[in-house]
């Protein structure tokens, strides 16, 4: 078992030597994980360019890309599975935006499918007309709104499948650190709580009671919190007898400046936003508050982060991989936002009357960009070595 | 050269409790030792061990008076974080206790808090790794791992810190009994290279005993702590393991602490049980009954598969278990125990194959007809109790089973006589909680009882009063069914032992046939007393005990 052990760990150990991790030695790429956060950059291009068009010919060409992506780009572990969840919620999104246009809104175009009876709510509840005819413009014009949204999702998704949020946690600020591990916690004890309902309907069942209905569920309800925060109060003894939250010496000087620097860049970020968008501020007022309430909020953080004296254990390198992903986003972004406010043909697909979209050359050449980071980026370890599960 | 952990007159009370959970301990403990600390369950043993970094009182509250300090810091002034670069503490259930998702994040977690430079992190989690044979799991998510590799990443996750102290609170307790010797292996490693100090609580000593190097004995109640060498202690303990006990049976001096010390003593013993030719067998074991012999037959299992998604957890299972039959039920973690249990109950619907209690499908029986023919008390017996008082709980069960009014406080007052009805549920101990938990599904007088892992957390003496009860309730006819790690138990109890694996019977037969030839399952007192011919031998001190009876 030792030497085994003693060999992969002289393999790594020559993986990542030196800040700027895995190079390319020759030919051969060695496989590790990609800064999380250039997943969520090139997933945000995705959404971005989704976000500008309603062309569905597009739309599935970005979940096309997203998918290839994740396909094989993804690890082993069980979070990579998420994509799967988010495309059977994108389906459910259109479904029901489809459903809402139908009943609810005021059909557009002629081409009428069928007459719902319909009727118009009283004054009170804003006179919302319901039913009615249903066009196939509006179903059409519907599914394409959906789509969009489904899309965004999905690629939300694909970014969750790639990069776990707890990976995207250790490049969080430390000043956030303690914060956002609370979030992480929160977050995988979901699972846990479906686990403990789960055995705890069993025990009623064992005790032949009812576990369906209210009284069952009120049975259940309590004992599982009672689990949570058992459970909950475990880990705080566990983290706390590791160390978790020790705190470098800090003059009172420096907690008082911190304190204050925060406090003041919350009130200008603040004022500063307001008298952007409103327009009777005036607007020379604006731009320079938010800036600085931002450059001050800066500081703040940098002083806060003093603080904590964590350090990171093989923080993920940003290397030229993770510039190319950066590029690769910047561009398919970049590129259908220049289209679509230049107003390219196709990015907006014709719903009344009905016709069949064109695909405009430049943004399909812009969402494949999306797809070189299967290429480019290095391949996953693999992690399935050995796997039980 | 002064202790590495230093109690000073330590007393412990927790608010609102009548008397002192530790009365005026004093205890040295020095650099490079192994020190066992024994009790019974609900003794304070916990508690001693988490005063040693901090969380008594830090995080539990309560008052301690006294002062303990570990390599010269002292815990009233320095918290728990604050000694987390010298004392390392493994929990008992590690899974509760793990901040990130992956083996290799979670080692250097403690060394992140601890702010450890990146490249000391990069080596120690190497070394760790290879120290603890982790090195082929290093990117594996944590819940994918088996309980022996959580254990021994729970234990790596403090190493990485390189306390000087080690205290682990049971920590083979939940383990087969593979993997509690894999992890017990790399607790001694640790302690005879690296000289660290180890602490550990353990109910299960034969597993531990011979490797402490000083014993200390909890005996709660208020009574004072004694420390020893574990052959002191184990002269006059009520919680000994059977090597032990049967040392004290044939008079061995010293006594032996492990089954190589008791087989270099036991020739003698083994002359005089050697006995006369016929009348071999094991004496206190009931045989066990056939099925010919006119018992029915309560479950029938045929064929039976079961599955969590791709994974199949039993492949075809066929097992009959007659009335008054004791079946222990033993295999790896994960070798489908608990599923085979929880398909007996209805729990789960099997994917082929049918499954008979009484005649019954047992997925189709709810309610009074379900609690009637069967009973499972699962691993965690708190699970059955959502009451807030023992009374409450009682009442309920009545009326779940349809019982005259007390029938279960008659019930709890046979099996544990000493529990108030006031007490809530969760201040029981763990042996009185599951004493609990079976007079609430006995009340219903269930045809099959199943147990899932019942000896987790119990000391010696209330086990040997669940074994009683256990072959009383036999022999008045239920079928018993008991998934179990714990070899002694199923030497003392079991009429029969079916061992599985992957899903799979690997073994089926009367006890002393599966166990004696198996160098895992088999009890310490047929390792000791096992002769090269591989012929029947007792199997607990109790049977000796008979066995030299009828011998004279």
């Amino acid at each position: 078992m030792t030497a085994v052990g003693v060999e992969t760990a002289g393999v790594d150990l020559t993986a990542v030597r030196g800040p700027g991790g895995v190079r390319t030695r020759g030919r051969r790429r060695l496989p590790r994980a990609l800064h999380p956060g250039a997943w969520w950059l090139w997933a945000a291009g995705l959404a971005i360019a989704a976000s500008r068009t309603t062309n569905p010919l597009l739309l599935v060409l970005i979940v096309a890309v997203a998918g290839y992506v994740v396909s094989a780009r993804r690890s082993q572990a069980p979070w990579a599975r998420s994509f799967g969840f988010f495309l059977k919620l994108g389906l459910v999104v259109i479904a029901i935006r489809v459903l809402f246009q139908a009943i609810v809104a005021a059909p557009i175009g002629t081409t009428i499918l069928v007459t719902l009876p319909s009727f118009t709510l009283p004054e009170i509840m804003a006179g919302v007309r319901l039913g009615g005819p249903i066009t196939a413009e509006s179903l059409i014009a519907a599914l394409y709104d959906g789509m969009r949204l489904a899309t965004i999702l999905i690629c939300i998704g694909a970014a969750n499948s790639l990069a776990s949020p707890a990976r995207l946690l250790k490049a969080v600020p430390s000043a956030l650190y303690e914060f956002g591990l609370s979030i992480v916690i929160a977050v995988t004890f979901a699972p846990q709580l479906v686990t403990d309902l789960d055995r705890i309907r069993s025990a009623r069942r064992l005790r032949g009671r009812a576990i369906g209905g209210l009284r069952g569920t009120a049975g259940s309800a309590l004992p599982v919190l009672e689990g949570a925060l058992e459970r909950s109060i475990t880990l705080a003894a566990a983290m706390d007898s590791r160390g978790y939250g020790r705190q470098a010496h800090r003059s009172r000087m420096v907690r008082r400046t911190t304190g204050a620097a925060l406090l003041g860049a919350l009130v200008m970020v603040v004022i500063g936003t307001y008298a952007l968008l409103d327009a009777s501020a005036p607007a020379a007022l604006g731009l320079p508050l938010l800036a600085t309430g931002f450059i001050l909020g800066g500081i703040g953080f940098a002083l806060a982060g003093r603080r904590s004296i964590r350090t990171r254990y093989r923080p993920d390198p940003w290397t030229w991989p993770e510039w190319g992903v950066t590029a690769c986003a910047l561009a398919t972004a970049g590129i259908v936002v220049a289209a679509s406010v230049q107003g390219v043909s196709g990015l907006i697909a014709p719903v009344d009357p009905i016709a069949w979209p064109t695909v405009p050359a430049v943004a399909v050449l812009a969402i494949l960009i999306s797809a070189l980071p299967a290429v480019i980026t290095p391949p996953v370890p693999d992690s399935a070595r050995g796997s039980r599960t | 050269m002064s202790p590495m952990v230093d109690f000073a007159s330590v007393t412990v009370t927790y608010s609102g409790a009548v008397q002192p959970t530790l009365l005026d301990v004093n205890l040295q403990i020095d650099e490079g030792e192994l020190v066992l600390v024994v009790g019974e369950t609900g003794s304070g043993k916990t508690t001693l061990l988490r005063a040693i970094n901090g969380l008594v009182p830090h995080f539990t509250g309560g008052t301690l008076a006294g002062r303990v300090t570990v390599a010269g810091r002292d815990t009233s002034t320095h918290r728990p974080r604050d000694l987390a670069d010298v004392v390392g503490v493994v929990p008992q259930d590690p899974l509760s206790s793990f901040v990130t998702d992956t083996v290799e994040e979670e080692l250097a977690y403690g060394m992140e808090c601890l702010g450890i430079l990146p490249d000391v992190m990069r080596r120690r989690v190497e070394e760790t790794l290879d120290l603890l044979g982790l090195a082929d799991v290093r990117n594996r998510p944590l819940l994918s791992l088996s309980g022996g590799q959580r254990q021994r990443v729970a234990i790596g996750a403090v190493l990485t810190s390189h306390p000087r102290v080690l205290v682990l609170d049971e920590p083979t307790s939940a383990l087969d009994p593979g993997a509690a010797e894999e992890v017990l292996s790399t607790l001694q490693r640790l302690v005879h290279d690296l000289g660290i100090t180890v602490i550990l609580a353990e109910h299960r000593l034969e597993r531990v005993l011979e490797y402490a190097d000083r014993v200390v004995h909890v005996p709660g109640a208020g009574r004072p702590v004694i420390v020893g060498s574990p052959q002191d202690i184990m002269a006059t303990s009520p919680v000994a393991p059977p090597v032990v006990r049967l040392g004290r049976l044939a008079g061995w001096s010293p006594l032996p602490m492990s089954v190589r010390d008791a087989r270099r003593r036991a020739p003698a013993l083994r002359e005089r049980l050697h006995p006369p030719a016929g009348a071999r067998g094991n004496v206190r074991s009931p045989s066990p009954p056939s099925l010919d012999s006119g018992r029915d037959c309560v479950i029938s299992i045929d064929r039976t598969r079961a599955s969590y998604g791709h994974v199949p957890a039993l492949r075809g299972i066929t097992l009959d278990i007659a009335q008054g039959e004791v079946i222990a039920l033993m295999g790896r973690n994960g070798a489908g125990k608990s599923t085979l249990l929880s398909t007996l109950v209805g729990l789960r619907r099997p994917d082929a194959g049918t499954v008979r209690i009484d005649g019954v499908d047992p997925a189709t029986m709810t309610g009074p007809r379900l609690i009637g023919r069967i009973g499972l008390v699962p691993q965690d017996s708190s699970d059955l109790l959502t009451r807030d008082s023992v009374a409450e709980e009682c009442t309920d069960a009545d009326r779940d089973a349809g019982m005259p009014h007390g029938s279960t406080q008659d019930l709890l007052a046979r099996i544990a006589p000493e529990i108030s009805a006031q007490t809530h549920p969760r201040d029981l101990s763990e042996g009185q909680r599951l004493a609990l938990a079976l007079s609430v599904v006995l009340v219903a007088s269930p045809l099959v009882l199943l147990l899932d892992e019942p000896t987790r957390g119990l000391d010696y003496p209330t086990k040997e009063r669940l074994s009683a009860l256990l072959r009383d309730l036999a022999a008045s006819g239920h079928a018993i069914v008991i998934a179990t790690h714990d070899v002694e138990l199923a030497a003392e109890t079991a009429t029969r032992v079916v061992v599985l694996a992957d899903g799979e019977i690997v073994a089926d037969g009367p006890t002393a046939h599966v166990v004696i030839g198996s160098p895992l399952f088999a009890p310490q007192v047929a390792k000791i007393l096992a002769t090269a011919d591989g012929g029947d031998v007792p199997l607990t001190v109790a049977a000796v005990r008979d066995l030299l009876a009828v011998s004279g």
